[in-house]
């Protein structure tokens, strides 16, 4: 009889059942998950995003990883750790409408984005830049959507991507950062909320930068930002990312993942500007920024990442390249700079697998203040790489006699036909180079920034040109003052 | 006559060792100065001090520059002011170019005078004008600031920068040290067509050589933190040949 055969363990499933069904504490409508992260959190973002099936087991799978999982220690950072209970996973910014266009915009949004540096008036009508705005983990607006369509290109959020192209995203998705990679990419995989997702077709060159601002609106909102960037065969895309938090008193966790595939022949050239808020003076608040950032080159393809690190309390962030096509090259141009109990522990893995693969790592750190920063980096040759080449650059500019600079380079070989070379240096910002420039009426603020530029020219050159004048900006309003 | 530059008394000391001990210097508009003197008498100190190190202390006398009291001046309106120190060791700036450096240097100058921004158009023309000036080949001029150049290159660049920014009094800080006869010659020609009845320079240097170019109104001896002797151009060729040791006797007789 049926009733004899009901065991207590079905009478929990039962009860837990009843608990996603019934017991869900949260009304659908709202535009905001409780705090806290549990199987009912997940499904309630899977929810309110209307995902397939197939997504939401994604989702939990992760979770359960994730749960079996500890936080890495061996970052050269020290912090509080976040309470994962006391954290929001979902949030929408509150909109009214949908916008049928540019001018239905919340005018409040649009000063949100005038405040990132470029409003979005100015760089769709200047430059061509088409911009998938995120705030709070909804896309709210997006351009050149029309122009891009044509040549048959996908630049849309992920949840649209979900929506409109299931089967590329559950293709790809996790292809290169595994659910299992690591603490943060597992809970950016259970609990991501949003993203941006680019395909480019076979043959094609994006002839516009496509640009993602990012940025952390609502107060104990945690940002779990999914990106997957697909370049088919043959194709070329030129993708920006830049970012800017309000001053807050808390931390905020942010842990996105990024991933990359180059197809055969494909290139992906990837920038980011990054401008977290770094916490005040005395090291009080401050983005925490886990992320995990990776890219796939298959045969003759490339991959290059650059970026500008400015922000955050806490960086832990390491753009990786897998050659793993024969003939594929890849790329890592980065200035970190940190300013007062700023702690960075940031760099790259370039891992050949195929054969005549390349990769180039070009490394400026800027540490003022009382701040740590750190390149960790690893070259790994396989066994099967033959004529794997590597050049390293590592450098290090110390503006004030308390901040630390520090190196990690790891350098893997099981090939002896590999070429690898490192370099590096450690300075500090001579007193001499700031006189000369007094001495000809440049003022000091103006001298730091021309020094500092200077000394990160070959990782500015690489970025596109509206970004590398608003990044030599940033550089400069960083490190006001801080020469001691 | 107005002065350009009035140095009444001066002292100054730097990790408290005394090197300037009560000097007195004055350079009217047209003039050029030399300053000779042996090794430590304190030179170098001079410009460094009438730039605007920080390390040196000032503990006594003034400095009057074109009616203003130099020594209230932060480094970089002393420079705005028109006064130009022309190193002796011109520093590397990896990555800046030297056109962007200048170009800079000159809008913060104008700037500080009131002046609007100078455009591209003018400012490369002026590039041009004055790189020609002292056979400064232009693509050091688009090169980072002195980067990689040579001792000669350096130096002309300093000349060249000098050219650009056009000012009231030039400090040329042992320019002549290193050179060979074509750069010296290259280098002293430049500032001689600088030469303007409103400017004014201070050359520094070691040796008689430089003035065979540049030749001074007024020769200087710095001893000892103190001018001890000045003459006319001819005090120079008697320094390259007696040395300075007959200037030693001489103080010391008069104690």
């Amino acid at each position: 009889m049926k009733k004899q055969s009901y065991t207590e363990n079905e009478l929990a499933k039962d009860l837990e059942n009843q608990e996603y069904k019934f017991g869900f504490v949260t009304n659908i409508e709202s535009d905001k998950a409780p705090k806290g992260l549990n199987e009912d959190i997940i499904r309630f973002i899977s929810a309110k995003k209307n995902e397939p099936e197939w997504l939401l087991e994604h989702r939990l799978k992760a979770f359960e990883i994730w749960k079996t999982m500890t936080e890495p220690e061996w970052a050269h950072v020290e912090y509080v750790k976040p309470d994962f209970q006391d954290i929001t996973y979902y949030s929408a910014p509150k909109q009214k409408k949908k916008y049928e266009s540019w001018d239905d915009v919340d005018p409040e949004l649009k000063e949100t984005m005038s405040k990132l540096g470029i409003s979005m008036e100015e760089q769709q009508r200047l430059t061509g830049v088409a911009v998938d705005f995120v705030m709070d983990s909804v896309s709210v607006a997006t351009s050149f959507k029309e122009k891009l369509k044509e040549l048959g290109i996908i630049f849309c959020s992920f949840s649209d991507a979900v929506q409109e192209h299931p089967e590329l995203v559950k293709k790809y998705m996790g292809s290169v950062v595994p659910m299992t990679d690591n603490f943060y990419a597992a809970l950016n995989s259970a609990v991501f909320s949003d993203g941006s997702f680019c395909y480019i077709p076979k043959g094609v060159k994006c002839p516009m930068e496509l640009s993602t601002y990012f940025r952390i609106n609502e107060g104990g909102t945690g940002q779990f930002e999914r990106t997957l960037v697909v370049a088919d065969e043959g194709s070329y895309v030129s993708y920006l990312e830049g970012c800017t938090a309000p001053q807050r008193d808390e931390n905020q966790l942010h842990a996105a993942v990024v991933e990359l595939v180059a197809l055969e022949n494909a290139e992906i050239k990837y920038s980011t500007v990054q401008n977290w808020y770094p916490g005040d003076k005395e090291g009080k608040g401050g983005v925490y920024n886990f992320v995990t950032k990776r890219g796939i080159c298959e045969r003759n393809s490339k991959i290059s990442w650059t970026q500008v690190e400015t922000g955050s309390a806490i960086t832990w962030k390491y753009p990786s390249c897998i050659l793993k096509g024969d003939n594929s090259i890849g790329e890592f141009y980065s200035v970190a700079v940190t300013n007062n109990y700023q702690q960075a522990d940031t760099g790259t893995k370039m891992i050949h697998l195929g054969k005549n693969t390349r990769s180039t790592i070009i490394s400026k750190g800027i540490s003022a203040g009382k701040s740590q920063n750190s390149y960790r980096g690893l070259v790994q040759i396989h066994k099967n790489a033959d004529n794997a080449r590597n050049f390293s650059q590592c450098d290090s500019l110390l503006m004030t006699d308390e901040c630390g600079a520090h190196t990690f380079p790891y350098i893997e070989c099981k090939n002896s036909t590999a070429k690898i070379e490192h370099e590096a240096t450690t300075s500090k910002i001579g007193e001499d180079q700031i006189f000369y420039c007094l001495q000809r009426g440049i003022s000091e603020e103006k001298a730091i920034g021309l020094i500092v530029n200077g000394y990160c020219k070959d990782v500015l050159n690489q970025l596109p040109m509206e970004f590398a004048v608003e990044a030599q900006k940033l550089l400069t309003i960083s490190l006001e003052g801080s020469v001691g | 006559m107005k002065t350009l530059i009035n140095i009444k008394d001066l002292h100054a000391s730097i990790n408290g060792k005394e090197i300037l001990k009560g000097l007195n210097l004055e350079v009217k508009p047209g003039e050029i100065h030399a300053i000779m003197g042996p090794n430590g008498a304190g030179k170098s100190t001079l410009a460094s001090v009438l730039a605007g190190r920080e390390e040196y202390e000032i503990t006594e006398g003034s400095v009057d520059f074109d009616g203003k009291d130099l020594l209230e001046l932060s480094t970089e309106d002393r420079a705005r002011e028109g006064l130009f120190l022309a190193f002796q060791y011109p520093v590397e700036i990896p990555g800046v170019s030297n056109v962007n450096f200048l170009r800079t240097a000159l809008n913060e100058i104008r700037e500080y005078n009131g002046q609007e921004q100078i455009s591209a158009k003018d400012f490369m023309a002026l590039v041009r004008e004055k790189s020609a000036l002292v056979e400064l080949d232009s693509k050091l001029a688009s090169r980072s600031v002195n980067e990689g150049f040579s001792g000669g290159e350096k130096k002309r660049n300093e000349i060249f920068q000098m050219a650009m920014l056009q000012p009231k009094l030039a400090i040329l800080d042992e320019t002549d040290s290193g050179l060979d006869i074509d750069a010296l010659r290259i280098v002293a020609n430049g500032v001689n067509k600088l030469k303007t009845p409103e400017n004014g320079a201070i050359v520094i240097t070691h040796y008689q050589r430089l003035l065979d170019y540049i030749v001074p109104d007024f020769v200087h001896v710095l001893y000892d933190g103190k001018i001890v002797k000045s003459g006319p151009k001819e005090l120079a060729l008697e320094l390259e040949e007696k040395g300075y040791d007959w200037i030693k006797e001489e103080l010391e007789k008069a104690h």
